[in-house]
Protein backbone atom coordinates (compact mmCIF):
# COMPACT_ATOMS: atom_id res chain seq x y z
CA UNK A 1 0.00 0.00 0.00
CA UNK A 2 2.77 2.26 1.04
CA UNK A 3 4.94 1.68 -2.21
CA UNK A 4 7.10 4.54 -2.81
CA UNK A 5 10.82 4.32 -1.72
CA UNK A 6 11.52 6.74 0.75
CA UNK A 7 15.41 7.77 1.28
CA UNK A 8 15.98 8.66 5.38
CA UNK A 9 19.06 11.07 5.86
CA UNK A 10 20.45 12.78 8.77
CA UNK A 11 20.44 16.85 8.64
CA UNK A 12 22.28 18.28 11.39
CA UNK A 13 21.70 16.24 15.03
CA UNK A 14 18.42 17.46 15.44
CA UNK A 15 16.55 17.08 11.98
CA UNK A 16 15.92 14.33 9.87
CA UNK A 17 14.85 14.31 6.34
CA UNK A 18 12.20 12.07 4.67
CA UNK A 19 12.26 12.01 0.66
CA UNK A 20 10.15 10.44 -1.51
CA UNK A 21 10.46 10.33 -5.34
CA UNK A 22 12.11 13.54 -6.52
CA UNK A 23 9.32 15.00 -8.52
CA UNK A 24 6.17 17.18 -8.01
CA UNK A 25 3.35 14.73 -7.82
CA UNK A 26 0.13 15.34 -5.87
CA UNK A 27 -0.20 11.54 -5.07
CA UNK A 28 2.95 11.83 -3.78
CA UNK A 29 1.87 14.83 -1.56
CA UNK A 30 -0.81 13.21 -0.46
CA UNK A 31 1.04 9.99 0.81
CA UNK A 32 4.08 12.13 2.96
CA UNK A 33 0.57 14.12 4.38
CA UNK A 34 -0.68 10.82 5.28
CA UNK A 35 2.04 9.87 7.01
CA UNK A 36 2.62 13.01 8.56
CA UNK A 37 -0.79 12.69 10.01
CA UNK A 38 -0.10 8.91 10.80
CA UNK A 39 3.07 9.92 13.01
CA UNK A 40 1.57 12.92 14.71
CA UNK A 41 -1.26 11.01 16.02
CA UNK A 42 0.18 7.23 16.43
CA UNK A 43 3.84 7.70 16.91
CA UNK A 44 5.60 11.15 18.10
CA UNK A 45 4.84 13.60 20.89
CA UNK A 46 3.60 16.09 18.50
CA UNK A 47 4.33 19.03 20.79
CA UNK A 48 8.26 17.59 20.77
CA UNK A 49 8.69 17.96 17.13
CA UNK A 50 8.67 20.58 14.04
CA UNK A 51 7.39 18.74 11.18
CA UNK A 52 8.14 20.66 7.98
CA UNK A 53 6.28 18.85 4.57
CA UNK A 54 6.93 20.30 1.18
CA UNK A 55 6.99 18.65 -2.02
CA UNK A 56 8.34 15.56 -2.12
CA UNK A 57 9.75 15.52 1.92
CA UNK A 58 9.24 16.18 4.65
CA UNK A 59 11.71 17.32 7.83
CA UNK A 60 11.59 16.38 11.07
CA UNK A 61 13.17 18.29 13.36
CA UNK A 62 13.45 17.69 17.45
CA UNK A 63 13.64 21.24 19.41
CA UNK A 64 16.32 20.36 21.98
CA UNK A 65 18.16 17.24 22.17
CA UNK A 66 19.68 15.89 19.56
CA UNK A 67 18.13 12.71 18.12
CA UNK A 68 19.13 9.01 18.01
CA UNK A 69 19.24 8.79 13.85
CA UNK A 70 20.04 5.45 13.23
CA UNK A 71 16.96 4.14 16.33
CA UNK A 72 14.61 6.56 14.37
CA UNK A 73 15.05 5.41 10.93
CA UNK A 74 14.57 2.04 11.73
CA UNK A 75 11.11 3.23 13.64
CA UNK A 76 10.01 5.74 10.74
CA UNK A 77 10.95 2.68 7.78
CA UNK A 78 8.33 0.28 10.15
CA UNK A 79 5.81 2.97 10.85
CA UNK A 80 5.57 3.73 7.20
CA UNK A 81 4.95 0.15 6.48
CA UNK A 82 2.09 -0.08 8.83
CA UNK A 83 -1.51 1.10 7.91
CA UNK A 84 -1.34 4.58 7.78
CA UNK A 85 -4.59 5.00 6.69
CA UNK A 86 -6.27 4.37 9.33
CA UNK A 87 -5.67 8.28 10.29
CA UNK A 88 -8.19 10.55 8.75
CA UNK A 89 -6.77 13.54 6.68
CA UNK A 90 -9.00 16.18 6.01
CA UNK A 91 -9.02 18.09 2.64
CA UNK A 92 -9.85 21.39 2.46
CA UNK A 93 -10.28 23.60 -0.50
CA UNK A 94 -10.23 27.56 0.08
CA UNK A 95 -12.04 29.81 -1.98
CA UNK A 96 -9.76 33.12 -2.32
CA UNK A 97 -10.81 36.07 -3.65
CA UNK A 98 -8.82 38.21 -6.21
CA UNK A 99 -9.13 41.70 -7.55
CA UNK A 100 -7.10 41.08 -11.27
CA UNK A 101 -7.81 45.03 -11.49
CA UNK A 102 -4.39 46.71 -13.78
CA UNK A 103 -2.78 48.64 -10.99
CA UNK A 104 -2.65 45.40 -8.63
CA UNK A 105 -1.99 43.18 -11.85
CA UNK A 106 1.10 45.24 -12.55
CA UNK A 107 2.45 42.65 -14.97
CA UNK A 108 -0.84 41.83 -16.93
CA UNK A 109 0.08 43.36 -20.09
CA UNK A 110 3.40 42.19 -20.15
CA UNK A 111 2.08 38.89 -20.09
CA UNK A 112 -0.63 39.28 -21.78
CA UNK A 113 1.89 40.00 -24.69
CA UNK A 114 4.34 37.82 -24.11
CA UNK A 115 1.44 34.62 -24.27
CA UNK A 116 -1.12 36.47 -26.62
CA UNK A 117 -3.65 35.91 -24.30
CA UNK A 118 -5.63 38.96 -23.73
CA UNK A 119 -6.23 39.99 -19.64
CA UNK A 120 -9.43 38.42 -19.36
CA UNK A 121 -8.24 35.08 -21.01
CA UNK A 122 -4.99 35.30 -18.15
CA UNK A 123 -7.46 36.31 -15.75
CA UNK A 124 -10.48 33.22 -16.66
CA UNK A 125 -7.40 30.99 -17.19
CA UNK A 126 -5.87 31.37 -13.44
CA UNK A 127 -9.19 31.33 -11.38
CA UNK A 128 -10.54 28.29 -13.57
CA UNK A 129 -7.89 25.63 -12.38
CA UNK A 130 -7.38 24.05 -8.69
CA UNK A 131 -3.77 24.61 -7.16
CA UNK A 132 -2.13 22.81 -4.37
CA UNK A 133 -0.16 23.50 -1.56
CA UNK A 134 3.04 22.13 -1.79
CA UNK A 135 4.85 24.41 0.06
CA UNK A 136 4.73 26.97 2.42
CA UNK A 137 7.87 29.18 3.13
CA UNK A 138 10.19 32.16 1.88
CA UNK A 139 7.65 34.24 4.13
CA UNK A 140 5.55 33.76 6.68
CA UNK A 141 2.28 32.52 5.21
CA UNK A 142 3.75 32.60 1.54
CA UNK A 143 2.27 29.54 -0.23
CA UNK A 144 3.91 27.81 -2.99
CA UNK A 145 0.87 26.54 -4.88
CA UNK A 146 1.55 24.59 -8.05
CA UNK A 147 -0.89 23.14 -10.94
CA UNK A 148 -0.42 25.94 -12.78
CA UNK A 149 -1.49 25.39 -16.68
CA UNK A 150 1.77 25.71 -19.53
CA UNK A 151 0.17 28.57 -20.73
CA UNK A 152 0.47 30.44 -17.30
CA UNK A 153 3.92 29.49 -16.79
CA UNK A 154 6.21 32.38 -17.01
CA UNK A 155 9.70 32.69 -16.18
CA UNK A 156 10.53 34.79 -13.32
CA UNK A 157 11.77 38.62 -13.77
CA UNK A 158 14.99 39.30 -14.75
CA UNK A 159 14.99 42.57 -12.06
CA UNK A 160 13.76 41.30 -8.96
CA UNK A 161 11.46 44.25 -7.44
CA UNK A 162 12.70 45.69 -4.47
CA UNK A 163 8.67 45.88 -3.23
CA UNK A 164 5.80 43.50 -3.96
CA UNK A 165 2.89 44.59 -1.95
CA UNK A 166 1.44 42.86 0.37
CA UNK A 167 -1.02 40.36 -0.85
CA UNK A 168 0.18 40.60 -4.54
CA UNK A 169 -0.79 37.02 -6.53
CA UNK A 170 2.05 36.22 -8.81
CA UNK A 171 3.31 33.73 -11.44
CA UNK A 172 6.70 32.45 -11.88
CA UNK A 173 7.00 29.16 -13.62
CA UNK A 174 4.70 26.15 -12.39
CA UNK A 175 3.98 27.88 -9.68
CA UNK A 176 1.35 30.84 -8.29
CA UNK A 177 1.37 31.92 -5.17
CA UNK A 178 0.60 35.39 -2.67
CA UNK A 179 2.81 37.58 -1.14
CA UNK A 180 1.77 37.82 2.66
CA UNK A 181 3.53 40.86 3.68
CA UNK A 182 5.21 43.72 1.23
CA UNK A 183 8.62 42.26 0.23
CA UNK A 184 11.33 42.25 -2.55
CA UNK A 185 9.78 39.60 -5.32
CA UNK A 186 10.49 38.50 -8.40
CA UNK A 187 6.96 36.76 -9.51
CA UNK A 188 4.91 38.12 -12.57
CA UNK A 189 2.22 39.97 -10.64
CA UNK A 190 -1.53 39.83 -12.09
CA UNK A 191 -3.78 40.62 -8.95
CA UNK A 192 -4.04 41.33 -4.99
CA UNK A 193 -6.14 39.42 -2.58
CA UNK A 194 -8.03 40.80 -0.33
CA UNK A 195 -7.57 37.96 2.36
CA UNK A 196 -4.66 38.42 4.62
CA UNK A 197 -2.51 35.23 4.79
CA UNK A 198 -0.33 35.89 7.62
CA UNK A 199 -2.04 37.36 10.82
CA UNK A 200 0.55 36.56 13.90
CA UNK A 201 -2.83 38.26 16.14
CA UNK A 202 -5.30 35.65 14.93
CA UNK A 203 -5.70 32.10 17.06
CA UNK A 204 -4.58 30.20 14.15
CA UNK A 205 -2.09 32.96 11.83
CA UNK A 206 -1.68 31.33 9.06
CA UNK A 207 -5.28 29.49 8.22
CA UNK A 208 -3.65 27.85 5.00
CA UNK A 209 -1.54 24.53 4.88
CA UNK A 210 0.32 22.22 3.26
CA UNK A 211 -1.41 19.72 1.31
CA UNK A 212 -4.57 22.45 1.17
CA UNK A 213 -6.03 23.14 -2.19
CA UNK A 214 -6.78 26.73 -3.71
CA UNK A 215 -9.22 28.22 -6.28
CA UNK A 216 -9.12 31.63 -6.90
CA UNK A 217 -12.04 33.83 -7.86
CA UNK A 218 -12.27 37.54 -9.62
CA UNK A 219 -13.77 40.41 -6.99
CA UNK A 220 -14.36 43.79 -7.95
CA UNK A 221 -12.49 46.65 -6.73
CA UNK A 222 -15.60 47.87 -4.60
CA UNK A 223 -15.69 44.26 -3.27
CA UNK A 224 -11.85 44.08 -2.36
CA UNK A 225 -12.41 47.57 -0.17
CA UNK A 226 -15.08 45.78 1.45
CA UNK A 227 -13.52 42.38 1.75
CA UNK A 228 -10.34 44.67 3.19
CA UNK A 229 -12.34 46.78 6.15
CA UNK A 230 -14.36 43.09 7.16
CA UNK A 231 -11.17 41.69 7.64
CA UNK A 232 -9.78 44.17 9.44
CA UNK A 233 -12.61 44.29 11.75
CA UNK A 234 -12.87 40.57 12.34
CA UNK A 235 -15.71 39.88 10.09
CA UNK A 236 -14.79 38.42 6.74
CA UNK A 237 -15.44 34.84 6.50
CA UNK A 238 -13.34 32.91 4.54
CA UNK A 239 -14.89 30.14 2.15
CA UNK A 240 -13.70 27.04 3.23
CA UNK A 241 -15.04 24.03 1.43
CA UNK A 242 -14.11 20.24 2.99
CA UNK A 243 -13.83 17.86 0.19
CA UNK A 244 -14.36 13.97 0.81
CA UNK A 245 -11.61 12.24 0.84
CA UNK B 1 10.78 49.73 32.65
CA UNK B 2 13.97 50.20 30.80
CA UNK B 3 14.59 53.51 28.86
CA UNK B 4 16.56 52.78 25.52
CA UNK B 5 18.30 56.79 25.53
CA UNK B 6 20.44 55.46 22.53
CA UNK B 7 19.69 52.10 20.35
CA UNK B 8 23.46 51.73 19.19
CA UNK B 9 23.17 50.03 15.91
CA UNK B 10 20.79 46.86 16.29
CA UNK B 11 19.43 46.28 19.42
CA UNK B 12 16.95 43.67 19.65
CA UNK B 13 14.65 41.50 22.11
CA UNK B 14 15.34 37.45 21.73
CA UNK B 15 14.43 34.51 23.07
CA UNK B 16 15.22 30.81 22.84
CA UNK B 17 12.75 31.02 19.83
CA UNK B 18 9.58 30.53 18.17
CA UNK B 19 8.48 27.04 17.94
CA UNK B 20 5.92 25.64 16.49
CA UNK B 21 5.09 27.42 13.22
CA UNK B 22 8.23 26.37 10.74
CA UNK B 23 5.78 24.18 8.55
CA UNK B 24 3.86 28.00 8.22
CA UNK B 25 7.05 29.65 6.71
CA UNK B 26 7.54 31.23 10.38
CA UNK B 27 11.46 31.09 11.04
CA UNK B 28 12.44 29.89 14.61
CA UNK B 29 13.95 33.54 15.23
CA UNK B 30 15.74 33.81 19.19
CA UNK B 31 19.33 34.45 20.10
CA UNK B 32 22.17 33.85 17.17
CA UNK B 33 24.91 32.59 19.70
CA UNK B 34 22.82 30.71 22.09
CA UNK B 35 25.48 29.21 23.78
CA UNK B 36 26.18 32.84 25.34
CA UNK B 37 22.88 33.74 25.87
CA UNK B 38 21.96 30.87 27.87
CA UNK B 39 24.70 31.30 29.92
CA UNK B 40 23.85 35.36 30.76
CA UNK B 41 20.45 33.60 31.86
CA UNK B 42 22.05 30.83 34.16
CA UNK B 43 24.11 33.09 36.03
CA UNK B 44 21.01 35.30 36.89
CA UNK B 45 18.93 31.74 37.35
CA UNK B 46 16.32 33.04 35.14
CA UNK B 47 13.86 30.37 33.08
CA UNK B 48 15.24 28.98 30.14
CA UNK B 49 12.88 31.20 28.21
CA UNK B 50 13.71 34.39 29.62
CA UNK B 51 14.61 37.14 27.13
CA UNK B 52 17.35 39.00 26.32
CA UNK B 53 18.91 41.34 24.63
CA UNK B 54 20.89 40.79 21.91
CA UNK B 55 23.62 44.08 21.09
CA UNK B 56 25.22 44.04 17.85
CA UNK B 57 28.69 46.13 16.93
CA UNK B 58 27.24 49.37 18.87
CA UNK B 59 25.40 48.74 22.35
CA UNK B 60 22.69 51.21 23.11
CA UNK B 61 22.64 53.46 26.38
CA UNK B 62 20.35 52.26 28.47
CA UNK B 63 19.05 53.72 31.91
CA UNK B 64 17.36 51.57 34.59
CA UNK B 65 14.07 52.51 36.18
CA UNK B 66 13.41 50.05 38.72
CA UNK B 67 16.66 48.24 40.64
CA UNK B 68 17.51 44.88 39.72
CA UNK B 69 20.37 42.25 38.61
CA UNK B 70 22.16 42.09 35.18
CA UNK B 71 24.76 40.01 33.32
CA UNK B 72 26.17 40.26 30.07
CA UNK B 73 28.55 38.17 27.61
CA UNK B 74 29.15 36.93 24.65
CA UNK B 75 30.97 40.32 22.55
CA UNK B 76 33.33 42.54 24.27
CA UNK B 77 32.09 45.95 24.27
CA UNK B 78 33.80 47.50 26.08
CA UNK B 79 30.35 47.86 28.68
CA UNK B 80 30.58 50.46 31.48
CA UNK B 81 27.81 51.21 34.37
CA UNK B 82 27.56 54.92 35.33
CA UNK B 83 31.27 55.35 33.93
CA UNK B 84 32.72 52.42 35.79
CA UNK B 85 33.76 49.71 33.76
CA UNK B 86 32.28 46.13 34.31
CA UNK B 87 32.86 42.87 32.62
CA UNK B 88 31.08 39.80 30.81
CA UNK B 89 29.94 36.80 32.62
CA UNK B 90 28.93 38.67 36.52
CA UNK B 91 26.20 39.51 38.33
CA UNK B 92 25.65 42.88 38.63
CA UNK B 93 23.38 44.80 40.96
CA UNK B 94 21.62 47.79 39.65
CA UNK B 95 19.68 50.61 41.10
CA UNK B 96 17.60 52.75 40.13
CA UNK B 97 18.80 55.39 37.76
CA UNK B 98 21.82 53.47 37.04
CA UNK B 99 23.09 53.71 33.19
CA UNK B 100 24.41 50.94 31.35
CA UNK B 101 26.06 51.99 28.51
CA UNK B 102 28.63 50.41 25.35
CA UNK B 103 31.66 52.12 24.14
CA UNK B 104 34.57 50.50 21.43
CA UNK B 105 33.96 47.11 20.20
CA UNK B 106 36.81 45.01 21.21
CA UNK B 107 36.06 41.22 20.33
CA UNK B 108 32.95 39.48 18.91
CA UNK B 109 29.76 41.03 17.54
CA UNK B 110 27.09 40.23 19.65
CA UNK B 111 26.58 41.20 23.15
CA UNK B 112 23.70 39.49 25.28
CA UNK B 113 22.58 41.80 28.23
CA UNK B 114 19.87 39.22 30.48
CA UNK B 115 18.11 40.92 33.53
CA UNK B 116 16.83 39.27 36.65
CA UNK B 117 13.39 37.48 35.53
CA UNK B 118 13.72 38.61 31.44
CA UNK B 119 12.60 41.23 29.76
CA UNK B 120 8.98 41.26 28.89
CA UNK B 121 8.24 42.08 25.65
CA UNK B 122 5.17 40.63 24.45
CA UNK B 123 4.63 37.49 23.83
CA UNK B 124 3.90 36.84 20.19
CA UNK B 125 2.93 32.89 18.83
CA UNK B 126 4.88 31.60 22.01
CA UNK B 127 7.90 33.63 21.64
CA UNK B 128 9.43 37.25 23.02
CA UNK B 129 11.92 37.67 20.38
CA UNK B 130 11.86 40.30 17.52
CA UNK B 131 11.12 39.36 14.32
CA UNK B 132 9.54 41.61 11.69
CA UNK B 133 6.46 39.96 9.84
CA UNK B 134 5.49 38.79 13.66
CA UNK B 135 6.26 41.05 16.32
CA UNK B 136 5.54 45.19 15.94
CA UNK B 137 9.15 45.61 16.20
CA UNK B 138 12.18 44.44 15.13
CA UNK B 139 14.56 46.18 16.86
CA UNK B 140 14.32 48.75 19.73
CA UNK B 141 14.82 52.36 18.71
CA UNK B 142 16.05 55.94 20.44
CA UNK B 143 13.09 56.74 23.53
CA UNK B 144 11.51 53.28 23.34
CA UNK B 145 11.08 51.70 26.72
CA UNK B 146 10.85 47.85 27.31
CA UNK B 147 9.56 46.26 30.74
CA UNK B 148 11.24 44.24 33.29
CA UNK B 149 9.94 43.32 36.86
CA UNK B 150 11.99 45.16 39.37
CA UNK B 151 14.20 42.79 41.86
CA UNK B 152 15.76 44.01 44.89
CA UNK B 153 17.57 41.10 46.67
CA UNK B 154 18.74 37.72 44.68
CA UNK B 155 21.30 35.99 46.21
CA UNK B 156 22.78 33.88 42.69
CA UNK B 157 24.62 30.65 43.37
CA UNK B 158 27.48 31.70 41.51
CA UNK B 159 28.31 35.37 40.82
CA UNK B 160 30.91 34.92 38.22
CA UNK B 161 31.94 32.02 35.92
CA UNK B 162 34.89 32.27 33.70
CA UNK B 163 33.81 31.03 30.07
CA UNK B 164 35.87 28.98 27.85
CA UNK B 165 35.73 31.89 24.94
CA UNK B 166 34.98 31.34 21.29
CA UNK B 167 35.40 34.63 19.94
CA UNK B 168 38.83 33.88 18.41
CA UNK B 169 37.95 30.53 16.67
CA UNK B 170 37.82 30.73 13.31
CA UNK B 171 36.81 26.34 13.01
CA UNK B 172 33.30 25.67 12.35
CA UNK B 173 32.59 21.91 12.95
CA UNK B 174 29.67 20.95 10.43
CA UNK B 175 28.09 17.41 9.63
CA UNK B 176 27.04 16.71 5.95
CA UNK B 177 23.92 18.52 4.87
CA UNK B 178 21.47 16.36 2.77
CA UNK B 179 22.75 17.32 -0.69
CA UNK B 180 26.36 16.67 0.43
CA UNK B 181 27.28 13.69 -1.81
CA UNK B 182 26.75 16.09 -4.73
CA UNK B 183 29.92 17.54 -4.40
CA UNK B 184 32.99 16.63 -6.58
CA UNK B 185 35.86 15.88 -5.08
CA UNK B 186 37.32 19.71 -6.46
CA UNK B 187 34.20 21.16 -4.41
CA UNK B 188 35.72 19.26 -1.22
CA UNK B 189 39.04 20.42 -1.37
CA UNK B 190 37.89 24.28 -2.06
CA UNK B 191 35.47 23.86 1.18
CA UNK B 192 38.11 22.32 3.72
CA UNK B 193 41.03 23.36 1.98
CA UNK B 194 40.59 27.08 2.34
CA UNK B 195 39.44 29.79 4.72
CA UNK B 196 36.82 32.04 3.80
CA UNK B 197 35.76 35.80 4.97
CA UNK B 198 32.47 37.05 5.63
CA UNK B 199 30.44 39.03 3.15
CA UNK B 200 29.36 42.57 4.16
CA UNK B 201 25.97 40.98 3.46
CA UNK B 202 25.57 39.06 6.96
CA UNK B 203 22.62 39.43 9.35
CA UNK B 204 20.25 37.75 11.42
CA UNK B 205 18.71 35.75 8.47
CA UNK B 206 21.82 34.95 6.57
CA UNK B 207 25.81 34.94 6.00
CA UNK B 208 27.11 34.99 2.96
CA UNK B 209 30.48 34.37 2.34
CA UNK B 210 33.25 36.33 -0.02
CA UNK B 211 34.92 33.32 -1.53
CA UNK B 212 33.07 31.12 -3.91
CA UNK B 213 33.84 27.85 -4.56
CA UNK B 214 32.68 26.00 -8.04
CA UNK B 215 28.91 26.31 -8.44
CA UNK B 216 26.44 23.34 -7.81
CA UNK B 217 23.94 23.36 -11.11
CA UNK B 218 21.70 20.61 -9.93
CA UNK B 219 18.34 21.57 -9.50
CA UNK B 220 16.31 21.06 -6.67
CA UNK B 221 12.95 20.67 -5.49
CA UNK B 222 12.22 23.18 -2.63
CA UNK B 223 12.53 21.52 1.14
CA UNK B 224 13.10 22.63 4.75
CA UNK B 225 16.25 24.62 5.98
CA UNK B 226 17.54 25.17 9.20
CA UNK B 227 19.31 27.90 11.82
CA UNK B 228 22.60 26.60 10.54
CA UNK B 229 22.02 25.26 7.06
CA UNK B 230 24.79 25.74 3.75
CA UNK B 231 23.59 26.53 1.16
CA UNK B 232 25.70 26.36 -2.06
CA UNK B 233 24.25 28.46 -5.39
CA UNK B 234 24.77 27.50 -8.85
CA UNK B 235 26.65 30.28 -9.11
CA UNK B 236 29.42 28.94 -6.50
CA UNK B 237 28.50 31.30 -3.53
CA UNK B 238 28.05 29.84 0.16
CA UNK B 239 25.02 31.07 2.15
CA UNK B 240 24.93 30.02 5.83
CA UNK B 241 21.33 30.48 7.32
CA UNK B 242 20.88 31.78 10.52
CA UNK B 243 18.13 32.29 13.60
CA UNK B 244 15.89 34.45 11.06
CA UNK B 245 16.60 32.37 7.78
CA UNK B 246 13.78 31.38 5.34
CA UNK B 247 12.09 28.18 6.16
CA UNK B 248 12.59 26.32 3.05
CA UNK B 249 14.78 26.82 0.46
CA UNK B 250 16.16 25.41 -3.42
CA UNK B 251 19.57 25.60 -3.40
CA UNK B 252 21.53 22.40 -2.45
CA UNK B 253 22.20 22.32 1.44
CA UNK B 254 25.86 20.70 1.66
CA UNK B 255 26.95 21.37 5.14
CA UNK B 256 25.16 21.85 8.70
CA UNK B 257 26.65 24.08 11.13
CA UNK B 258 26.46 22.25 15.01
CA UNK B 259 24.71 24.63 17.27
CA UNK B 260 28.11 25.57 18.63
CA UNK B 261 29.16 26.58 15.10
CA UNK B 262 26.21 28.52 14.94
CA UNK B 263 27.34 30.82 18.18
CA UNK B 264 30.54 30.82 17.06
CA UNK B 265 29.78 32.38 13.47
CA UNK B 266 26.69 34.86 15.06
CA UNK B 267 29.86 36.39 16.92
CA UNK B 268 32.07 37.11 13.05
CA UNK B 269 31.52 40.54 11.49
CA UNK B 270 32.26 41.65 7.96
CA UNK B 271 35.89 40.48 7.10
CA UNK B 272 36.34 37.89 9.33
CA UNK B 273 37.34 34.27 8.88
CA UNK B 274 36.18 31.10 9.18
CA UNK B 275 37.13 27.49 8.15
CA UNK B 276 34.93 24.88 7.65
CA UNK B 277 36.05 21.60 9.74
CA UNK B 278 33.44 18.38 9.20
CA UNK B 279 32.60 15.94 12.26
Amino acid sequence: MNSYPISIRPFGIHAILLEWPGRVDVAILEDILQFTQYLKECCLKEEEWEIVPAYNSVTLIYREEPIDFDQLKVKLLNWYKEDIKVVKREKILWRLPVCYDEDFGIDLKEISQKSGKTVDEIVSLHTSNVYTVFGIGFLPGFTYLGGVPEVLQFDRREEPRSKVLSGSVGLAGKQTGIYPQDSPGGWNIIGNCSVPMFDPKAKEPCFISVGDQVQFYKITRAEYNLHKIESEVGIYKLEKIILDA
Amino acid sequence: MLKVLKSGLFTAVQDIGRYGYLNKGVPVAGYMDGFSAKKVNQLLDNDMHAAVLEITMTGPTLFFEQETYISMGGALLSATLNNEPVNNYEVIKVKKGDILSYGKLEKGFRNYLAVKGGFKAPLVLGSRSFFSSVTKKNHLADGSELEYDACSFFEPKISKIIVDSFLDEKELKVTKGPEFESLSDKQLEMLFGKKFSISNENNRMAYKLEEKIEGLKTSMITSATLPGTVQLTPSGKLIILMKDGQTTGGYPRILQLSDRAISVLAQKKYGDEVQFKLN
